[in-house]
């Protein structure tokens, strides 16, 4: 059995010193962190993009990734739909008693490593121990802030009809990662979540098309929830062809077991680009050139037709609702 | 092309659109599935929207967790409420409303233990891991989960967990349709039957469909090819007047059904009287616990009782499920009756008509 954390160790005493000294700074640590005064002292310039977002995923390891990397990923994407350079980030860590040093080292290094592939840097950070029982292992709050580089920020208000929509690749990955991994059901291939920092693909997009429209990142609630959101915003309909949607086959095999659907899965490595469509090819093409990008698909386009919804046009060349989900996906019964 | 890509082919499945169509001759006819998936199957295919005007296309009491009957509901929540009980079910259960809208969702937030589980035997493995406690599995489902439901119980039994017990709230579909077809309001010319239940139970339970009722059905698969072949034989056999019982999945069902999940299912269950949502007793439509096996049964075991309970307010459920009213002409549809505030369940579970409708449908006017 491993070294467990105790109380002590986030009482603000020599315990909270060792702690930070000895595991925190070693994987995160900079010139602006080492400062160690009250609050960090930055210089950005230029219009600021700025998101938070907590992490609780469970199981806090899973293939492909843990907790951390997903810290620093999840928030640097936030970031970068903005059409934004990620500089720095903020992490508060909410760690329950007895939970296992080793793991924790693991998690503080994978975020370590996953903040430098992003080039971004660890500013502040703060650190709580909660008793036994009043968290779940650990907890990760990220606030990242970047640098608006898109002269006009894309923003989620601005699909226009004409407009192409484009994935930069498989859907569902993460979503059924983590909810196997979680029930420890596995299927005939292995499933890896696809959870990255996007940021460079994105700036490539930003600077080589001032054009793109909408940059969102479909998290929770998956491809249909954030194309519902994107035609409400901007009071347009999207319709979609559904032949052109990238599902892995284990995924969308896995998710028929299960009764769920791969576009309400959550996915923590795809952008999804909205652009006139006449800049679709280029921005193709930058993506594909990309190793994040590799299978990016126009899947759609915005119209005047049925605004605030989306429409999925099905193999056969029939139409249906893609709607929004009231809550979590439940697994059905047959 | 390989046979999975055939099922799913357009072209095929337009040149069957086009003999359905000319097999119509004009006339309209109204079939109707019994079974959620083909609901789901029919609506995210695309099939629903391309079928000619001629064709209405009926979604009957085809999702177990719609048809399970407030009553039902009330006995789960008054067992989950218990301190000493865990419950262990399917997650499409959370949502369905009880009497006064409590739901397992809200007994849970409420401290209820529950567990969302992917097999009945994972509720096993929950027994035997919280030995002070009794779990209890909520055996909802029809013909095709019940024996695996069953051989859970026989396993509770051989290896001795005690603590674990079964609500049988299973039904069965074939005294269902035999039920929904002795009610002079349905006007159902053919039914597609359930390829899963099917599998399970074979074809002989269906032939008074043909030789009582005069209708014909068809044993449907998933893929679009199959829905729309299977409305292709129901409008040739009402056509030309010789209504039969037809196996159209041979690749997953055989005439005869599972013989040996079934002698499993009637080691561990009996048929009993059941109610359904909607509809009310339907005798012989459930399944009891054997008595070798009551000290599992948990209405034997931890004395539970149905409580009569009064049908929800303006809830149309039962006409929507005897298809002799569309989801959307419901007048409680879209308006008090949402994903978010199901007042029945067709609206909670996901395979259920209302909520395919709500979710799927893009044309709400009437005659859609």
């Amino acid at each position: 059995m491993g070294n467990k954390l105790l109380l002590d160790q986030g009482s603000g005493g020599l315990a909270s010193h060792r702690l930070v000294n000895d595991l925190f700074f070693r994987h995160l640590g900079n010139s602006i962190l080492a400062r160690m005064d009250d609050a960090a002292l930055i210089r950005p310039k230029g219009p600021l993009a700025v998101s938070t977002d907590s992490f609780t995923v469970d199981p806090i390891f899973f293939p492909g990734g843990d907790i951390g990397s997903l810290a620093v990923h999840g928030t640097v994407n936030d970031v970068a739909m903005l059409g934004a350079k990620p500089l720095y980030l903020t992490c508060g860590f909410i760690l329950e008693e007895g939970l296992d040093m080793d793991d924790l080292e693991r998690i503080v290094a994978s975020m370590g490593q996953a903040a430098k592939k992003a080039g971004v840097k660890v500013v502040a950070g703060d650190t709580k121990v909660v008793p036994r029982g009043a968290a779940d292992r650990i907890f990760i709050n990220t606030t990242g802030i970047g640098q608006v580089v898109a002269k006009t920020p894309p923003s989620g208000h601005r699909a226009r009809p004409g407009d192409a929509v484009i994935v930069s690749g498989s859907l569902g990955d993460h979503g059924l990662t983590v909810l196997s991994s979680r029930q420890g059901l596995s299927f005939e291939a292995p499933v890896k979540s696809d959870c990255a920092s996007l940021n460079h693909l994105t700036l490539k997009l930003i600077k080589a098309l001032p054009s793109v429209h909408v940059l969102r990142d479909p998290t929770r609630g998956g491809l249909a929830t954030t194309l519902n959101e994107i035609a409400q915003q901007s009071r347009v309909g999207i319709t979609l062809e559904e032949p052109s949607i990238p599902v892995k086959p284990v995924v969308a095999s896995g998710c028929e077991i299960l009764g769920l659907d791969p576009l309400y899965l959550a996915n923590e490595g795809k952008i999804i680009c909205v652009l006139p469509e006449k800049d679709a090819a280029k921005a193709l093409t930058i993506m594909r050139r990309d190793p994040l990008g590799r299978d990016a698909r126009v899947i759609g386009m915005v119209s005047n037709e049925n605004p605030g919804k989306v429409v999925m046009r099905t193999g056969l060349g029939g139409r249906r609702l893609l709607g929004m989900l009231e809550g979590e996906q439940l697994p059905r019964i047959c | 092309m390989n046979s999975f890509e055939a099922l799913r082919d357009p072209k095929l499945c337009k040149d069957v659109l086009a003999k359905i169509e000319e097999a119509m001759q004009g006339q309209t006819l109204r079939f109707m599935e019994v079974c959620g998936t083909h609901t789901v199957a029919l609506f995210r295919s695309g099939v629903h929207s391309l079928l000619p005007k001629s064709v209405v296309h009926l979604t009957g009491p085809g999702c177990p967790v719609c048809v399970t009957h407030e009553s039902e509901v009330a006995a789960y929540l008054e067992l989950a409420a218990r301190s000493d009980v865990i419950i262990a079910t399917f997650g499409d259960l959370m949502r369905v409303p009880g009497p006064g809208g409590a739901s397992l969702k809200k007994a849970q937030a409420e401290g209820a233990r529950i567990e969302v589980v992917y097999s009945p035997f994972d509720a096993l493995a929950v027994a035997q891991a919280n030995p002070g406690d009794k779990v209890v599995f909520l055996g909802i489902g029809f013909e095709t989960t019940a024996p695996t439901v069953a051989a859970t119980v026989r396993q509770a039994k051989a290896l001795g967990i005690a603590n674990f017990f079964v609500m049988p709230f299973h039904k069965l579909v074939p005294p269902a349709l035999d039920a929904l077809l002795s009610d002079p309001a349905m006007a159902i010319e053919g039914f597609m039957l359930p390829g899963h239940v099917s599998a399970m139970i074979g074809l002989t339970p269906y032939r008074p469909l043909a030789e009582k009722y005069g209708i014909p059905s068809v044993v449907a698969g998933f893929e679009p090819l199959d829905l729309l072949q299977a409305i292709l034989l129901m409008a040739e056999m009402k056509r030309q007047g010789k209504p039969r019982v037809v196996n159209n999945y041979k690749r997953v069902v055989a005439d005869e059904g599972n013989p040996k999940a079934l002698s499993i299912l009637y080691e561990v269950y009996k048929p009993g009287d059941a109610l359904w949502r909607g509809i009310g007793m339907i005798p012989g439509s459930g399944l009891t616990v054997s008595d070798a096996y009551r000290k599992h049964d948990a209405f034997e075991a931890l004395n539970v009782t149905l409580k009569e309970s009064k049908p929800l307010p303006g809830c149309r459920c039962g006409e929507v499920l005897k298809g002799i009213m569309p989801p959307n002409q419901c007048p409680l549809f879209n308006t008090a009756c949402t994903p978010a505030t199901p007042v029945g369940p067709c609206m909670v579970s996901t395979e259920g008509s209302c909520a395919a409708y709500h979710k799927y449908q893009l044309d709400l006017s009437p005659g859609h």
